[in-house]
């Protein structure tokens, strides 16, 4: 079902139209029919196939304003009909609203058109039928545990001045890890494989026992346009060859410092917390932004550092929900020095800025420029020396938001290293630490390499954030539990 | 009037569902407004309707799900197709075999709590917002203040081959109040209900009045205020005593997501995790203190996941999952438990499904989810149990967690805080978090507020799942004091 530009162009022409009462009709649309595949234990646990098309309509006259949010069924007839349902219901609530003295609408008619499909000549996406029996012949025999979904995703904005953008790609993503339950623990009280007792006693759970986790695991992934065989066969070695390595007794350490390399998977995880408020106009000025004291001069990071909200090198839309085109590349950090922030349109109207951002201020394609360290696995080790190889960070948040200071779990891969070699996995373990120091004085250096991470994300609806980030060698990562 | 025209949606079903062991449709038809006013300015409403179906087709051994918002009888044909080949397509490949009476088809209408009406139009609606704004406007140290409120209103249809028809409304209403104040360069956030909404509750006008949304704005104002000028919280091992909008959050990480069944079978590893909860445990594990009682319960018609039916069909009843510390059953819907079972036989000593499988719309398949999860409420009146403490702190509001994939390791972080010493709440200190281990720390609850201390909150963000779905939840909780634990605060 999913939307072509014929449909778009007919719907906006129907709703997109000056009338009486209104100033500007805005349509922005989001669709998507996807393909979900969960697999468990190398098995199928669930299949969904979801057709969707979200439209979010608005009017606006004056410094009024109204939007609705409306699912459209891909019947031309029937969703011309309660969109234009929808316009009048929403004209007959202007006059009785308060006026927005913020409001702020784009002034230029802007359009733009990209279409990956056709970049790419035309659909390279397998279908289901074609992308399930690989995964599933790769993964037989092994404890495996996915998540596939593939898929066209289309965005799109009208407007009653005539403006149209469109922005469709079609893609798959496999995210996927590998389970060792049979592995040996790091306290002979440990819990055992598998579901059943360790030692065949269900007595062992009634005193005060803490049961130890069972399971560890390996996680990769594989997203593209086009699926290749020998592509997959290589991520799947890998990650077959990092499992194997999580198969030795894993190291409960002590809470501490400790020289850890962050793998760029585990950075994005850091830096996807800092986007949630980090480089919001609103929070900044509104003294919520864990970038605060960082912005105000009370901390500082390396001059190195650099981070843009990166448009035009990822593959979200250029364009928001309201029409406004972004800027190819917003500065936000530049030689270690907060530069700029994300702005929506109503804090440009608010606080007298130029609107470069959606209406949550938060970045949808961040990049954080590479560095200097060579990143091949030895080179990696041999800087670690004594530390940790942290594979992947898990549940992020504040501890300490003024002072940007976060809490998490290490997960899936993670190892101890000495005299630069890999000598154990470690068990799960709490770090909290402040951002500004870990990019800051606690630095030693970011890899050479940044990686192009697209948002596997399927909130709703699949997304079309990314992360481009390097790994990171940090003198002494705090732990705490 | 419903918005599902179950008569002629159910005629359309019957004429396109293919020949299969079993079939259902699950019609969902949601409407929202979300009204915001900020510094006494009110933002553009926004308002809108979601309505679709997920068809499931059962067959070949294997289930399939297809999604969508096109309900002419073309557009199911299509859905039941594509449901019946992805079912196919599972055949005997899945983690289960499905067959013709997997899955349960109730009879039955659900409507939820929806007493009072709110304001008829939307500006008076607007109107009552702008009054609670304006009355966090107590000071100028007050440099941020908002008004939300999300109100909704959720249809649900049950259709299946086998005879079942249930349908269920909710109305679901999420009030907040928000103030920010800079004192000397320190800047705090106080709220009515969380930053993160914890005060949502069904039901129409009452809930907004239970939420203290028209009351509460000069104490949320002052208190914000308060925790600028506050010392941070200390650092050391004491007592602390968490209030039921903290205590929902600890319920729902250390208790809720460990005992979610498809957790404990693996379904989640690759994203929300495992859990520490195994299933030899069931009825012989100490999950903690004699004092604690928690409870299934999605009859409470007031807590935000109430509901008759969940979304595979198993009817709602009330079911105690830990008693006097003793873990009893997981949350596990129709299909887990027929899986666990396959797994361990006899694991649990019943044969009925907690109604605990849910999706977040039309366009997601169920899988196990929290509801209502509650701690049961002891005896001791909230004076008393600050009068046991020598030394320790009282914590409201969460602003932050964070916990291992397996649920055990946790740190959690809450708006406001007061020092408890020699038995008397004393000075407001900022930052106020802990951390701990879930296997430990429901053994170090020493006391449980009586009926007069329960909050009954939840939260509107409960994330799980591939692909990922948010689900209500709500969880009800007394005052609870526990033991020798974790404390610290802030960095400056």
């Amino acid at each position: 079902m999913t939307l072509d530009q014929d449909a778009f162009a007919a719907i906006a022409a129907a709703v997109c139209t000056p009338v009486a009462g209104a100033d500007r009709v805005l349509l922005s649309l989001a669709g998507e029919t996807s393909d979900f595949v969960r697999f468990n234990q190398a098995r199928i646990r669930q299949m969904t196939r979801v057709d969707q098309l979200d439209a979010r309509l608005s009017v606006v006259h004056g410094r009024r304003r109204a939007d609705a949010s409306v699912s459209l069924s891909g019947q031309p007839d029937v969703d011309r009909a309660t969109l234009l349902g929808w316009r009048e219901r929403l004209l007959s609530l202007l006059p009785a609203l308060p006026e927005d003295p913020h409001l702020r609408l784009p002034e230029a008619v802007r359009n733009t058109h990209r279409d990956d499909t056709t970049n790419t000549g035309g659909t390279g996406l397998p279908t289901i039928d074609a992308l399930v029996p690989p995964v599933l012949e790769a993964a037989a025999g092994l404890d495996f545990v996915g998540f596939l979904a593939a898929g066209p995703m289309v965005r799109a904005f009208a407007d009653s001045r005539g403006q149209r953008n469109w922005h469709r790609v079609e893609s798959f993503s496999l995210d996927f890890s590998l389970h060792l339950t049979g592995v040996s623990q790091s306290t002979p009280s440990g819990h055992g494989d598998g579901d059943e007792p360790a030692h065949g006693s269900r007595l062992a759970h009634a005193a005060t026992e803490v049961p130890r986790r069972r399971d560890r695991a390996v996680k990769a992934h594989y997203a593209d346009t086009r699926w290749q065989a020998d592509v997959f066969a290589a991520r799947m070695a890998e990650a077959r060859l990092a499992a194997e390595r999580l198969s030795r007794p894993a190291i409960a350490l002590p809470p501490g410092a400790y020289r850890a390399w962050l793998s760029p998977e585990a950075m994005a995880d850091l830096l996807g917390l800092l986007s949630w408020g980090g480089f919001s106009a609103k929070a900044r000025k509104t003294g919520t932004s864990p970038l605060g004291r960082f912005a105000a001069g009370e901390v500082a990071m390396q001059a190195g550092i650099r981070m843009d909200e990166d448009t035009a090198g990822a593959i979200a839309p250029c364009f928001t929900t309201d029409g406004d085109v972004r800027p190819q590349r917003v500065p936000l950090i530049v030689d270690g020095r907060d530069v700029g922030v994300l702005v929506s349109p109503r804090s440009a109207g608010e606080y007298g800025l130029a609107a470069n951002a959606g209406h949550h201020e938060g970045p949808d394609s961040l990049a954080l420029a590479a560095g200097a360290l060579p990143t091949d696995e030895a080179a990696i080790l041999a800087a670690i020396d004594d530390g940790l190889w942290i594979g992947n960070l898990w549940y992020l948040n504040y501890s300490d938001r003024a002072a940007c200071r976060m809490t998490g779990m290490t997960r899936f891969a993670c190892f101890r290293v000495q005299q630069g070699r890999i000598v154990a996995p470690i068990e799960p373990m709490r770090f909290d630490d402040e951002l500004p120091r870990l990019l800051g004085p606690a630095l030693v250096g970011l890899g050479n390499d940044a990686r192009f991470m697209p948002s596997s994300d399927t909130w709703g609806s699949r997304q079309l954030q990314s992360m481009r980030t390097p790994g990171a060698l940090i003198s002494d990562l705090r732990f705490t539990l | 009037m419903s918005r599902i025209d179950r008569d002629g949606l159910g005629r359309r079903a019957r004429a396109a569902a293919p020949a299969c062991a079993f079939w259902s449709l699950r019609a969902v038809a949601a409407s929202h407004e979300v009204l915001r006013v900020r510094d006494d300015i009110a933002e553009a409403p926004e308002l809108g309707e979601d309505s679709g179906v997920m068809v499931t087709v059962i067959d070949a051994g294997g289930i399939g799900h297809a999604a969508t918002a096109d309900t002419s009888e073309a557009g199911l044909r299509a859905a039941f197709s594509a449901a019946r080949h992805l079912a196919r397509t599972m055949g005997n490949q899945g983690v289960h075999r499905f067959h013709a009476d997997s899955l349960p088809s109730p009879r039955g209408d659900y409507l939820g709590a929806d007493e009072r009406p709110l304001p008829d139009t939307i500006s008076a609606r607007i109107d009552l917002l702008a009054e609670a704004c304006r009355a966090m406007r107590i000071d100028d140290r007050v440099i941020d203040r908002s008004a939300v409120a999300t109100l909704s209103t959720t249809e649900q249809w049950l259709l299946t081959s086998a005879g079942g028809d249930a349908f269920q409304r909710f109305r679901h209403t999420v009030p907040n109040l928000t103030a920010v104040a800079c004192v000397a360069g320190e800047t705090q956030t106080r709220s009515s209900g969380g930053q993160h909404n914890g005060f949502c509750r069904q039901g129409g006008f009452e809930a907004i009045e239970a939420s203290g949304l028209l009351t509460d704005g000069a104490r949320v104002a002052d208190e914000a205020i308060q925790l600028a000028m506050a010392p941070n919280c200390p650092t050391g091992e004491m007592s602390v005593l968490l209030m039921p909008d903290q205590m929902m959050l600890q319920i729902h990480e250390s208790i809720g997501h460990p005992l979610e069944l498809d957790r404990i079978l693996g379904d989640e590893r690759n994203f929300a995790g495992t859990s520490f909860v195994t299933l030899d445990m069931f009825g012989h594990y100490q999950y903690g203190s004699t004092l604690l009682n928690v409870s299934h319960d999605p009859s409470r018609r007031d807590e935000f996941a109430s509901f008759g039916f969940d979304d595979d069909g198993e009817t709602a009843r009330r079911e105690r999952l830990i008693e006097n510390g003793l873990l009893l059953r997981p949350l596990g819907g129709t299909v887990s438990l027929a899986r666990a079972r396959e797994r361990r036989p006899g694991f649990v000593d019943t044969d009925l499904p907690i109604a605990t499988s849910r999706a977040s719309n039309w366009n997601r398949a169920p899988i196990d989810r929290m509801s209502n999860l509650n701690v049961e409420p002891g005896d001791t009146p909230f004076e008393a149990m600050v009068a046991s403490i020598d030394d320790g702190v009282a914590m409201w509001t969460n602003t932050s967690w964070s916990i291992d994939d397996a649920r055990n390791k946790f740190q959690f972080g809450c708006e406001f805080g007061r020092r408890i010493r020699s038995g008397k709440l004393a000075e407001v200190v900022r930052n106020p978090n802990y951390r701990g281990v879930s296997a430990t720390f429901w053994r170090s609850l020493s006391l449980v507020g009586d009926a007069a201390t329960v909050g009954v909150l939840g939260t509107p963000y409960c994330g799980k799942g591939e692909p990922m779905q948010v689900v209500r939840v709500g969880h009800a909780s007394p005052v609870c004091r526990f033991d020798q634990v974790a404390v610290f605060g802030g960095s400056s």
